[in-house]
């Protein structure tokens, strides 16, 4: 089983970004980049079934500039066989010429699951998934919290409002993952040294022509402060009136 | 803090330890920190998951178990899980750089394969029996004794501070085989501690490091068979020195790991604290501190990482090492001391990790070579042919 899965390197959710000059895109500098934390699930989640069925193999595959190749490098060390990277001088923001660019590499792989994580934690467009399913003409199911294989069908169960969806899927499939589908293992040290004897592939990315383009990139405004209505006791009817006149909560 | 001038010492093998073992520090290792300590608990289930994942066997081949990277990316591994817990830094330095260091160095390739594979695999913990009550910094005085019997030697005698000493499934320790030759006289062997006639003496109450195994251990007839032991008879004392040039290079990494574990709090704080209607790190005489504590922590890193990689690129290293171990050490008790400072009232509570790093700060000093000796091997080595 050729199980392929597409992973993402993001700023760490502690660094604090700031803008870049050009006002459309983050200026990396001083960014701490990390694999995006969905793909981490997405990641483990192959390396699973490979161990269960006690064969095939696990292809990652990242589109990005040259320091996406540390992420796919630690990708390798947890246990994928072999990675591929799209170069790019960035990931776009059009999420239907990333997800033409990975369909590319991958169709000729024929793989039977393609993995990706549910989305991005940077852009958070959650596009890339469902596209590629539609570019590689496969089932597409999305934020997957459960996962079990039995033969050439997947059985998948999604957080749902108030409940849990259980689905049915032929493969080859596209999943992409969520939170709660499993606990993603670290990277062993005889990991990491295996890691340095398996090969990196390098191709330029396809995007192909954009369809989206940033305008203006900013930050959200500061939050105002919260404001003292008054103290003790008295400051209760006063909370209250806000409350109904101000806020119209209540 | 910034980390740009380890970019030019640190290839992306050595990123990628250091990143695997700060999460794996950060996520496992601290959170039982502060629990290990208050009730002196072996931390038995993050060995075990050491074990697994290659910290036990890092710097050791792979056949013989390891994970086969260098000393520098065994350097990171120690700093990074010290500086979330010194309690289970000293476990893994004393299984690694002493428990299976002299096996590697001066074991026969059978005793490697039945004795440091298992250890490497972090199936079977190692300990050192080095000190006794009369050898201390003077490890010629040792008293244990091993005297020749039928197919090995019958070992009498106790070591002391043993670190793993009732965890251990091999010891390796050194006793006098010939009582008349000085240092000359000390062989060197592998116990297993399954062996009748060995225990376990004291358990020591101590001032840090509380989560480790500290014990007396205690040989009463112990039929050590002839094939266990290490290198030539009588050659036990000098591979053991030898042992401990290596080992000085892991105390310098834990105390470096100590060090800035408490710097880190202390940025933190300083931020968040505010007194006078402002952050505390506001005020100059809280950044000067900061400040100092970040210069030493960079000097002492620099000394610990080149000592590393003059070990990995096999030239000596034995000044460089006691330099390393010296001045990492001095600086851990002194950073941990300002980090108490820095953080006022609270710093000097258990509820905060501060006041735990200072008291695991001073054994540094001590353990594996105090400073004074450390000061006496750089003299020598500087004054040699002047």
């Amino acid at each position: 089983m050729i199980q392929a899965v597409c992973i993402k390197q993001v700023a760490d959710t502690e660094t604090r970004v700031k803008v870049a000059a050009d006002g459309k895109a983050l200026d990396p500098a001083g960014v701490t980049w990390i694999l995006n934390p969905y793909d981490e699930f997405a990641l483990e989640q192959a390396l699973r079934v490979r161990e269960k069925l006690g064969a095939g193999e696990v292809v990652v595959a990242s589109l990005g500039g040259a320091g996406v190749a540390a992420t796919l490098r630690n990708a390798l060390a947890m246990g994928a066989d072999r990675a591929l990277h799209l170069r790019a001088d960035a990931p776009p923001p059009d999420s239907l010429a990333v997800a033409r660019a990975l369909a590319a590499e991958l169709r000729p792989l024929s793989p039977d699951l393609v993995w990706c994580g549910r989305q991005a934690v940077d852009g958070d467009a959650a596009q890339v998934g469902p596209m590629l399913g539609e570019l590689l003409e496969m089932p597409c199911v999305t934020a997957v919290a459960g996962f079990e294989l039995e033969g050439r069908t997947a059985v998948v169960e999604r957080d749902i409002e108030g409940g849990r969806e259980v689905v049915e899927v032929q493969l080859p499939a596209v999943i992409t993952t969520d939170k709660g589908l499993n606990e993603p293992r670290y990277a062993s040290l005889k990991g990491i040294m295996a890691a340095k004897k398996k090969p990196i592939e390098e191709r330029p990315a396809q995007l192909g022509e954009p369809s989206l383009e940033v305008i203006s990139l900013a930050l959200p405004p500061p939050r105002s402060p919260g404001r003292v209505v008054g103290q003790g006791v008295e400051g209760v009817q006063e909370l209250i009136r806000v409350l109904r006149q101000e806020a119209k909560i209540l | 803090m910034g980390e740009l001038s380890n970019m030019m010492l640190l290839k992306e093998e050595h990123l990628q330890v250091r990143e695997m073992a700060r999460r794996f520090a950060d996520e496992v290792v601290a959170p039982r920190a502060k629990e290990i300590d208050e009730k002196e608990e072996f931390p038995a289930d993050t060995v075990k998951q050491m074990g697994e994942l290659g910290f036990m066997g890092m710097p050791y081949p792979e056949k013989y178990g390891g994970a086969g990277l260098d000393t520098l990316s065994y350097t990171l591994a120690v700093e990074e899980i010290s500086r979330a817990c010194a309690s289970t830094g000293i476990t893994l330095a004393a299984h690694v750089s002493l428990g299976c260091g002299p096996i590697y160095a001066n074991g026969t390739e059978e005793q490697k394969l039945r004795f440091l594979v298992p250890m490497a695999r972090g199936e079977a913990i190692g300990a050192f029996g080095l000190t006794e009550p009369n050898a201390g910094s003077d490890a010629a005085g040792t008293q244990t004794r091993a005297e020749s019997v039928d197919g090995g030697w019958r070992v009498n005698g106790s070591k002391i501070y043993i670190t793993n000493g009732s965890v251990a499934k091999y010891i390796t320790f050194t006793a006098r085989t010939d009582a008349s030759k000085g240092v000359k006289g000390i062989s060197a062997f592998i116990l297993d501690t399954a062996t009748p006639g060995f225990r376990v003496g004291k358990r020591e109450k101590k001032m840090g490091h509380r989560g480790s195994d500290t014990v007396e251990v205690v040989f009463e007839d112990c039929l050590v068979p002839a094939e266990n032991m290490i290198g030539e008879p009588s050659g036990g004392f000098q591979s053991f020195m030898r042992t401990l040039t290596g080992g000085r290079i892991s105390i310098g990494a834990m105390a470096l790991g100590i060090a800035r574990g408490a710097h880190e709090h202390s940025l933190r704080y300083a931020k968040e604290r505010k007194q006078f209607n402002q952050p505390i790190a506001n005020f100059q005489a809280v950044q000067f501190m900061l400040a100092d504590m970040a210069t030493k922590i960079e000097a002492a890193r620099l000394l610990v990482y080149h000592a590393s990689m003059l070990k990995d690129a096999g030239l000596p290293f034995v000044k460089e090492a006691a330099m390393a171990k010296l001045f990492a050490s001095e600086t851990a008790n002194w950073v941990t001391d300002k980090a108490i400072q820095v953080h006022g009232g609270i710093g000097y509570m258990r509820d905060l990790p501060v006041e735990r790093m200072h008291r695991d700060a001073k054994l540094m000093e001590i353990g594996e070579g105090t400073s004074e000796i450390q000061r006496l091997v750089i003299a020598r080595e500087i004054l040699r042919g002047v």
